[in-house]
């Protein structure tokens, strides 16, 4: 089976002491062959920015080190996988697909993500899925302050602890906290658990590949007193 | 937009190989800071009443002989100097203000960029890579330093304006980022007597810390001062002939990673200026978190 034999290929390698960012992400959006390719594999980012930015085709890319700002942004199909830290803005408006960062992830992380799962196994910095359009983030351990700021869709899974201003602002974005949070931002606010989720939670920590039990988490979500204006209230603003 | 880097060697064997681990880092942050670069080098300190004054003289052409012997017939006293192109590093046993008074009058086209017992200090505008050519950057050692790439957002692009800023002795520091009230912290130094020489907003918050100093507030206590003090955007690095410091503002508007081994501590706006350091890919990487003081000593 042509299938089978291509996903048995040998691993593309690119090596980014030799070749540029810009020649890589070329040929990534350009010339990767449509039907399943064989996984990609990136040594030396050396904290490179904008290291698989744009890909748009279901591809396995897997990154060996520290990348730099926007890893994996725009993000549509791919699956990429940082073994390493990212800077910042890594997956920032992904539409699908999934990333994962083994390390740390710097600010704005998932910024802006419509789709797919982002996954963080070690702490993401400030203003984790600001923004956040619909996208998954699961992060394996705790995030900055303003996590979540003005989120509109989506799911933020936080398995550590949170910074200050949790869910500032929320929209429609849904957090669920393991861990101690140092204050929740404006119109956040803790809701119950009810069983759908922690259906979700177990889902996303299943994908996320960690163990957690999904009970021992916390929702936070938007009061939506900030949807309207409140002229009698004018001053709280 | 700037870029910092700062690296402070804790295997003194490393110590003549400082000026040459320090350029690719410098390099790193070249798409940060392209219009200017600076860095302070902080040495052994010179013998005890001796000072060492970083001297810069723009584009006048200085002949560095001639100075020596003119200082030497105005001044009594021991004085070494030692020059690249359009800078000098003078060793004196003459008092600090004395020589400065003679500079002002004598060549006023010298601008004095550093003083210390430790600290030389180069800056000018360009591009990191020439003016790290320019100066001989590679070939420095010391135990620690701070150096900084520039673009320019709030004022004008001079040597004067380039990072690190210097005030009082044995004192630098670098910014990435921009203040909101640095002309209100000016009003508040001025009238103690500190004097400014530039429209930066840099400068400003240099000379608030060192007045703190002076003060007698340790350098973690000068810091927190300063949450409170100055407002806006920033990392600052700082040093001194013992240690190194840095500092994020509460909202981590800019980045910083540090890399630490057992022979180094490295820190840099990005990784990218850390990837070429000896053994960085088993160093404790961390970003550091905001309103956080973290400072390592030689």
């Amino acid at each position: 089976m042509a299938h089978l034999s291509q996903a048995a290929a040998a691993p593309m390698e690119f090596d980014l002491a030799r070749i540029s960012v810009r020649e890589l992400n070329r040929y990534l959006h350009r010339e990767l062959p449509k039907t399943p390719a064989a996984k990609i594999v990136i040594a030396n980012p050396d904290g490179a920015h904008s290291i698989a930015c744009g890909l748009d085709i279901e591809v396995e890319v897997q990154i060996n080190g520290h990348v730099g700002y926007y890893a994996a942004g725009m993000n549509q199909h791919a699956h990429v996988t940082v073994n390493g830290n990212a800077g910042p803005g890594t997956a920032e408006n992904m539409m699908s697909g999934s990333v994962r960062v083994r390390g740390f992830a710097s600010t704005s992380a998932g910024a802006s993500a419509h789709g797919g799962c982002l996954i963080i196994e070690g702490d993401a910095s400030l203003r984790c899925g600001i923004s956040l359009k619909g996208a998954d983030i699961v992060v394996g351990g705790s995030v900055g302050s303003f996590a979540a700021f003005m989120a509109q869709a989506g799911r933020l899974v936080i398995c550590g602890d949170a910074g200050d201003a949790l869910g500032d602002s929320l929209y429609e974005a849904v957090i669920y906290v393991r861990g101690a949070v140092k204050s929740l931002g404006a119109d956040a606010r803790f809701e119950p658990m009810t069983q759908a989720d922690i259906d979700t939670v177990a889902a996303l920590l299943q994908i996320a590949q960690l163990g957690h039990d999904a009970a021992e988490f916390r929702r936070v979500a938007s009061a939506r007193q900030l949807y309207h204006w409140n002229a009698d209230a004018s001053l709280q603003y | 937009m700037c870029g910092i880097v700062g690296l402070l060697l804790k295997n003194p064997q490393l110590r003549p190989r400082l000026g040459e681990l320090l350029v690719p880092m410098l390099l790193g942050m070249t798409e940060r800071g392209p219009d200017s670069a600076g860095l302070a080098v902080f040495t052994e300190p010179v013998a005890a009443p001796l000072r060492k004054l970083s001297l810069y003289a723009g584009a006048h052409v200085i002949d560095w002989q001639d100075f020596a012997a003119t200082l030497q017939q105005a001044i009594p006293g021991r004085h070494e100097l030692r020059w690249t192109v359009n800078h000098a590093v003078l060793s004196t046993s003459a008092a600090v203000t004395e020589v400065e008074q003679w500079l002002d009058s004598a060549v006023p086209m010298l601008t004095v960029l550093s003083v210390g017992r430790s600290i030389d200090l180069y800056k000018d505008i360009g591009a990191p890579a020439a003016v790290a050519q320019r100066y001989g950057f590679a070939g420095f050692s010391g135990t620690h330093l701070v150096a900084h790439t520039r673009m320019a957002t709030e004022s004008a692009v001079t040597p004067a304006h380039a990072h690190p800023f210097t005030a009082g002795q044995d004192f630098c520091l670098v910014h990435n980022g921009s203040l909101s009230n640095p002309h209100l912290v000016r009003r508040k130094l001025e009238p103690l007597g500190i004097e400014f020489e530039t429209d930066n907003d840099t400068e400003a918050a240099c000379r608030f810390f060192e007045w703190r100093l002076r003060e007698g507030d340790d350098l973690r206590t000068a810091v927190s001062r300063g949450f409170k003090e100055l407002d806006g955007f920033y990392t600052f690095l700082m040093g001194t002939d013992q240690e190194l410091a840095l500092v994020r503002d509460a909202f981590a508007c800019k980045p910083a990673i540090v890399a630490e081994t057992d022979d180094y501590v490295a820190i840099a706006s990005e990784f990218r200026s850390l990837a070429n350091l000896p053994d960085v890919h088993h160093a404790t990487l961390f970003e550091p978190r905001p309103q956080e003081i973290y400072s390592w000593r030689i």
